[in-house]
């Protein structure tokens, strides 16, 4: 089983909307969503729910105000911010650590176990999808995605899938960092922007780290054909292949509303460089082996 | 006054949000800018700050002596984050997974645990055009964001009329930028990705208690259900930013709109004032403002119900 991740470190540059063409394109696959903040394939996909379960991802420091002598200790060790001067916890700055806990000397505080999220499987029209969802506000989106895919992992073992689709968050930090582990491709999608450009620079320095096998698509490529060449000039100066480049197409949009990806409307210029992408992806993968 | 521009869903146009009010703004009142998406920051590129000064941010990890370690395991019980494990006759400290909290130097009954400095990235300082300027670069290959954003609003004047620029998303970096604002100006798009984002940035910001107005950008593509839900939720929405293919180029080459575009100017300046109550003043009242939404939002609550 072969597991290619999306990943953009800019957001909204397409990941989505590419890791659906490849959602319909793929055979054998399993579907999984590892931006756990803000996850949108399913928007694509009509799932029918499986499986679901709370996530228990973190913990949170509660204090007992009856037993609190106000001796200030716990202040001292917190590093979060998350004790003030009146020693109340703020749920929202607490990373549950639970060194407060440890010091406090009249166990005022425990840690206490909290969801902070869900997980689903499901079947979709394009086939199995394992997902997830933080709730607002919550801690642990690494923890989550290593959840997510192991279920997925589970779905992929129990179809005999031969290939795993990974829709990737934005940024370069924890859930990124978390997706990136085992994968065995990543696809770069960015937009010809100077935002994009230097977001993509980081990304690849994220993904090299890791030594996963990287390859570019630029989306909406001639927004700015000037930025696009700026973009290409990069990828060819750090040995990234540039697998294609897809041309702003309000029918992307169109079909979104609709549920579905550009690739099932045939008249759709991007829908159309999205297949010869995936073609080309399918042939550089055959070629590695 | 803090306003912090936010959403759930990457790549809506907060940063040309928040670089176009500040230019727009900052004239006529002082304030500074700060952008907190220390994971992939874009402001610099459109206001291209003099930087002044660099500031390291380390968090502190454990370094275990390999002779006073009896691996007794006491430190990995401890660890919430899995960032450290006894294993075998070994005890091996997971970089990227530690919070830097101190608790396993803490608990370490033979003293073999010792902390040292681990930079996470960098706070830069400087000038953009007239008004301060800050943001954060987060180091390669690190996962924790929000430390490094809590050190970066530590260097703001919170006197001063604040614009953040927050990371997208809805956990801990987005919560860290979040914190403390009077105001979230949550950028979205007419998508039905912008929506469901939409939703959840709504949520984190309800959770924190920060009044909400929506900005709408590429309008004109999509759908109508961000207005409607808008609507149901008594979420005003004060600009909309047509999808254009002027401004999708000025943003590619990096130049902000009201600097191509003057007449944006007002637009912004317009949406400040839809933003703020009447202003009373060269600072805005806050707590008007927050009553006011308040009491939008729980209007919206009570329909829900």
């Amino acid at each position: 089983m072969k597991s290619v991740l999306f990943l953009s470190g800019k957001g909204g540059t397409g990941k989505t909307s590419l890791a659906g063409a490849f959602a319909f394109l793929a055979k054998e696959k399993v579907l999984v969503d590892c931006d756990v903040d803000a996850a949108n394939l399913h928007l694509l996909l009509d799932p029918q729910v499986v499986s679901e379960d709370t996530f228990v991802g973190s913990k949170e420091a509660i204090k007992d105000p009856d037993r609190c002598t106000s001796c200030g200790e716990c202040r001292k060790v917190c590093r979060f911010y998350a004790i003030d001067e009146t020693f109340q916890i703020d749920p929202y700055l607490c990373e549950g650590c639970g060194a407060c806990a440890y010091v406090c000397p009249v166990d005022a505080i425990t840690l206490s176990p909290k969801e902070s999220g869900h997980w689903f499987t499901a079947t979709t029209r394009l086939g199995p999808l394992a997902s997830a969802e933080l709730l607002p506000g919550e801690e642990s989106s690494g923890k989550l995605v290593t959840l997510v895919k192991q279920k997925a992992d589970e779905l992929g073992k129990q179809e005999k899938a031969e290939r795993l689709v990974i829709d990737g968050a934005p940024g370069i930090g924890c859930p990124v960092i978390a997706s990136v582990s085992g994968v065995n491709a990543v696809i770069l999608v960015t937009e010809p922007s100077l935002s994009g450009l230097h977001d993509l620079e980081r990304i690849l320095g994220v993904v090299k780290h890791f030594r996963i096998p990287a390859w570019l698509v630029i989306n909406k490529a001639d927004l700015s054909e000037e930025v696009s060449r700026k973009i290409e000039a990069f990828a060819a100066s750090h040995e990234l292949p540039l697998l294609g480049r897809i041309p702003y197409d309000r029918k992307v949009t169109e079909q979104m509303v609709e549920g579905k990806s550009a690739v099932e409307d045939t008249e759709s210029p991007a829908g159309a460089a999205m297949r010869q992408i995936f073609a080309l992806f399918t042939e550089a993968l055959r070629d590695r082996r | 006054m803090q306003i912090t521009i936010a959403s759930g869903k990457g790549g809506t146009g907060k940063t040309t949000v928040a670089v176009n009010l500040a230019l727009s703004l900052f004239e006529q009142e002082p304030g500074q800018f700060l952008d907190c998406d220390v994971e992939e920051p874009n402001a610099h590129i459109f206001l291209k700050p003099r930087i002044e000064r660099v500031r390291s941010v380390e968090i502190m990890h454990p370094e275990v002596d390999e002779a006073l370690c009896d691996q007794c395991g006491v430190c990995a019980e401890a660890c919430e984050f899995n960032a450290i494990a006894a294993i075998g006759n070994k005890v091996l400290v997971f970089k990227e997974l530690c919070h830097g909290c101190g608790l396993c130097h803490m608990v370490c009954p033979t003293g073999a645990i010792r902390e040292v400095p681990h930079e996470l990235g960098v706070v830069e300082s400087g000038t953009a055009r007239q008004f301060p300027f800050y943001h954060g670069l987060l180091n390669i290959g690190e996962a924790v964001a929000p430390p490094l954003i809590h050190e970066l609003k530590k260097e703001m004047d919170a006197e001063r009329l604040t614009i953040v620029d927050a990371p997208p998303g809805t956990c801990c970096p987005t919560i860290a930028a979040l914190h403390g604002a009077d105001l979230a100006l949550l950028v979205t798009e007419p998508t039905p990705f912008g929506l469901h984002d939409l939703k959840a940035a709504v949520g984190v910001a309800r959770t924190l208690q920060i009044p909400i107005a929506v900005v709408i950008n590429r309008s004109g593509i999509g759908d109508d259900r961000v207005e409607c839900y808008c609507d149901e939720e008594g979420l005003p929405i004060p600009l909309k930013i047509p999808f254009d293919r002027e401004i999708a180029s000025l943003y590619a080459e990096g130049i902000p709109l009201v600097d191509a575009v003057p007449s944006w100017k007002d637009r912004f300046l317009a949406l400040y004032e839809r933003i703020t109550p009447v202003a009373s003043g060269p600072v805005p009242d806050v707590s008007k403002l927050r009553s006011q939404a308040a009491t939008l939002q729980e209007g919206s609550e009570g329909r829900d119900q």
